[in-house]
């Protein structure tokens, strides 16, 4: 039996391992990393700091794998055909280095009390430092960089980023590029220095002040972080007498062997035809030649694309083949902060590269025919989605986030019968990661004969879940930035509320803040339910429909002072009919002061949770279905959704609150609680399905929390649960998989988007009437607003008013 | 042709209406994204509510409008018309921004 030992846990080592192990590798193979955990995803470190944990970002160690975690190399013995660590020896009969590679720390004084940004420590290291600090910088304007900006401006520090070069991101955009993307970056309150260097660390009694240029200027700072290139780790090479490159790293041929046959390079510390690749790409796949080789394939690295999309502090960056050409198109646009260009060929009809900064929509559709005659006009291609309507090679890669080809949807299509985008993600992931692909898939279905149209209205070819996951991946925060960039006109009454309820799901935040209140439905925009005849209605949230017998009183008290008719409503609350617009304020201010908080009656949002009395009171209650009530209420208040949600919580399996009925029901069990969801009443009545039962609370409220978000994210426009629910492919088994056993990973996004509501939560009642400017709108007439609206008339009715409208 | 000031141009909201009252008229006053104001009948004849400067306001076709709260039929803020249902209009009013105040001029009843 053969020894293997890898030298490192990386990224690079976990996929050299796993794709041994899928090989069936018949040796043992014994992995030794210095950090105290298996290899993690890096590219994905700057999550870490908004709350995933190191669990989730880490690999599983594939089956059979030995680790020895915490444990340093020291010293390779080829003699002897051992590694040395700093407690044993480890034999092998083939060792693999992938020990990666450091942060270039440039030697100037004070460096040693900066911070680098590589590993978990790293960040945990930073996240204490900034606690105590107000302002930090990174020195390095690269793609590590800007994570390494973004993640100090996470954690609210004023941040300045210091680049040699002339631009930032210079391995990826050129000039032109550099300047759009500093514009995108200090628009977010970020100060960019370019070509500028560093001088020194300024620090006194062990805690850095600053950072001086080498003009002289200091910038003031808490904490410092270099992020200006890597080093390969190649001193463990050097020493065992392995050829190693002038400028470092560990010499490898195209099988990725060293200069001792026994012996395998792979990753950052392995240069290759004098190239170290700092890319996760490249390196992946030296670890796979290097996998294949062990067991006796003939695979050979040979060089690597080095296109690049990524998105930095929310701006798209993306460069794909050569950086320059006999000829160049093109376009910038530095009002919406676009720069898109196109190299080619002298005869202008070869594509050799392109970059994009600020929409890297031409990348997936571009990329594939580098080296290849142009598929249209330059001009057309730099506009996104132009882009999408080319002929694609099967061979071209639509998604990239899960490398699916165009291909691979065509076979979907001829094959399996897939007729719409949801069919094209089930079938083959594409678009399911971060959704900017789901144009090029329709235009592909399109092409394939399918008829699709799911276009919101006029303004916009996409349907609210693609729009959903634009405003989500490209951090949109306003309608006229949305429209601007993927629509056209000015919007209408259908796609304005719904971009309104996105960016409330998204962002929290009052509805009636700066241009979002124009967005609003009359509703949400007098926080208030209208009437046939132009009055509102009011609806106090009750949670739980659970009220003390003085706040009953309030709103009793408030209804005849304002002489309002009163109705008890089917969700337990009580709704209160007749008031004018400049009333609103004055019927809310004695509610607020009284405790009463918005019910959302108004709002595509959580509406009530209804319950039963429960074991508390109840003989036959095995549960306390009102605390339950109030809580999920109080959790959910204020999250808005595609259409209203409505929910109920029963003591007992008698099910006295109707929780079958509801968007998400609530029944109590001997053990825990069961879980209903897709229920309706109204036009078309449906009964919740079981999605799970006998769940612990935190269980319980973990699982709605999915549902929701999963939901929000999901449907339609005016599409409630019970509708989504029976579009979903794969129906409920389906949305298990997705929110039980996080078949598409994305649990932890929308745990995290969760619990932002819930901490972000605010009233929106309140909030108004503490503000002179939103409240000056609630009157009948700009021009006088004491006069009340002399076209309202009531009538009576068995003791009540009732509206009379004027035909 | 009398006009009449309503209000300060700043306290319309880009794309929002506000409702004056003028000589006892009814008017819908709306503030596009361009900075253009139009003003219509504030009557929504489908329902006979006084509530089309709570609409939201769009484009249809390039054509601005406002769609009425109630039932969401679609009124041109040129014309009057609505685009749903050409036979139904509502009134037209002349307005103009003069030194930062809106003034509206009633068109002619018939």
């Amino acid at each position: 039996m053969r020894n293997l030992v890898v030298v490192g846990y990386g990224p690079a080592a976990h996929r050299l391992v796993e794709t041994l192990v899928d090989r069936g590798f018949d040796g043992r193979i014994t992995v030794i990393g210095e950090e105290p955990r298996p290899a993690y995803d890096r590219v994905a470190l700057t999550s870490y700091l908004s709350g995933t944990s190191a669990e989730d970002l880490t690999y599983a160690v594939p089956p059979g794998v030995v680790t020895r975690l915490g444990s340093r190399v020291t010293a390779i013995d080829r003699a002897a055909g051992q590694v040395v660590t700093t407690t044993g020896r480890e034999p092998y009969d083939v060792l693999v280095l992938a020990t990666g590679s450091a942060p270039f720390v440039p030697p100037v004084p004070g460096a040693e009390h900066a911070f680098v940004y590589r590993t978990i420590e790293d960040l945990d290291a930073i996240r204490v430092a900034a606690k105590d600090a107000a302002e930090g910088v990174v020195v390095g304007g690269g793609l590590l960089g800007l994570e390494a900006a973004d993640a100090l401006r996470s954690l609210g520090l004023r941040t300045h980023i210091v680049e040699m070069s002339p631009w930032l991101m210079p391995r990826q955009v050129d000039e032109g590029g550099g300047a759009v993307l500093k514009s995108h970056i200090e628009g977010l309150g970020l100060r960019v220095h370019a070509g500028a260097g560093v001088a020194e660390v300024v620090h006194a009694g062990g805690r850095v002040t600053g950072l001086r240029k080498p003009d002289g200027t200091l910038l003031d700072a808490q904490v410092v972080v270099f992020s200006a290139g890597i080093r390969p780790r190649d001193e463990l090479a050097r020493a065992a007498g392995l050829a190693v490159g002038e400028r470092g790293g560990v010499v490898v041929d195209a099988a990725m062997r060293t200069s001792d046959p026994a012996i395998y390079a792979v990753g950052e510390c392995a240069l290759v035809e004098g190239m170290i690749y700092g890319l996760v790409g490249p390196c992946n796949t030296m670890a796979e030649v290097a996998a294949d080789r062990i067991t006796g394939g003939s695979a050979r690295f040979t060089g690597a694309d080095l296109s690049t999309k990524l998105k930095l502090l929310g701006v798209e960056v993306a460069q794909f083949g050569a950086m320059s050409g006999a000829l160049d198109v093109t376009y910038m646009d530095p009002v919406g902060g676009v720069y898109k260009k196109l190299f080619i060929s002298d005869d202008a009809r070869t594509l050799l590269g392109g970059i994009c900064v600020g929409d890297a929509a031409p990348y997936a559709a571009l990329r594939p025919f580098v080296g290849k005659e142009l598929p249209a006009a330059p001009s057309d291609l730099l506009f996104s989605g132009a882009g999408a309507a080319l002929d694609l090679p099967d061979e071209a890669q639509v998604c990239s986030c899960n490398n699916v080809c165009a291909g691979e949807v065509r076979a979907a299509v001829a094959d399996r019968g897939v007729t719409d985008v949801p069919g094209v993600k089930a079938c083959t992931r594409a678009g399911t990661t971060c959704g900017s692909c789901v144009p090029l898939l329709k235009q592909l279905l399109e092409k394939s004969g399918v008829e699709v149209s799911k276009s919101l209205c006029e303004h916009f070819a996409y349907s609210r879940a693609e729009l959903f996951d634009i405003v989500r991946v490209r951090g949109i925060t306003t309608f006229s930035e949305l429209i601007s960039q993927h629509g056209q006109g000015r919007g209408c009454d259908i796609c304005k509320p719904a971009v309104a309820s996105i960016l409330a799901s998204l962002h929290n935040g009052h509805v009636l803040d700066g241009e979002r209140a124009a967005l609003q439905d009359t509703n949400d925009h007098f926080l208030a339910n209208l009437q046939k005849n132009g009055t509102y209605s009011v609806v106090p949230r009750i949670p739980g429909g659970e009220i003390t017998p003085d706040k009953l009183i309030v709103i009793g008290e408030v209804a005849r002072d304002f002489g309002l008719y009163t109705k008890i409503t089917g969700g337990q609350r009580i709704d209160l009919f007749g008031a004018r617009v400049e009333q609103l304020p004055e019927i809310w201010r004695r509610l607020v002061a009284a405790g009463f908080e918005s019910g959302h009656a108004y709002g595509k949002a959580l509406r009530t949770v209804k319950s039963c009395v429960g074991s508390t009171w109840c003989r036959y209650g095995v549960q306390d279905s009102v605390g339950l009530a109030i809580a999920l209420e109080l959790r959910y208040r204020g999250l808005r959704s595609p259409h209203k949600l409505k929910s109920a919580v029963s003591g007992c399996a008698r099910e006295c609150a109707e929780a079958r009925s509801k968007d998400f029901g609530v029944i109590a069990t001997e053990q825990g609680w069961n879980l209903y969801v897709g229920g309706n009443g109204g036009f078309k009545p449906r009964h919740a399905d079981l999605l799970a039962t006998d769940l612990s609370t935190d269980d319980l409220v973990r699982t709605i929390d999915r549902f929701l978000m999963f939901y929000v994210r999901t449907a339609d426009r005016l599409q409630r649960t019970a509708a989504w629910l029976e579009s979903l492919d794969g129906g409920l088994d389906y949305l298990r998989e997705v929110i039980m056993n996080d078949a598409l990973g994305i649990c932890a996004d929308l745990d995290a988007q969760m619990e932002q509501h819930v901490a972000t939560y605010a009233d929106e009642w309140r909030a108004t009437l503490d503000d002179p400017e939103k409240l000056s709108r609630f009157v009948s007439f700009v021009n006088a607003p004491g006069v009340p609206d002399p076209s309202i008339v009531f009538g009576s009715e068995r003791g009540q008013i009732r509206p009379v409208v004027a035909r | 042709m009398s006009w009449t000031q309503v209000c300060d141009y700043t306290v319309m909201l880009p794309e929002r209406g506000v409702c004056a009252l003028v000589d006892g008229e009814q008017v819908a006053l709306f503030r596009t994204h361009d900075g253009e104001v139009y003003a219509v009948g504030n009557r929504d004849p489908f329902s006979g509510a006084y509530v089309l400067s709570r609409g939201i306001v769009g484009t249809r076709k390039d054509e601005p409008t406002v769609a009425s709260p109630l039932h969401k039929q679609v009124f041109s803020l040129v014309s009057g018309v609505c685009l749903d249902e050409e036979a139904v209009s509502v009134p037209v009013h002349r307005v103009r921004v003069r030194d930062g105040l809106v003034e509206v001029s009633l068109s002619s009843r018939l």
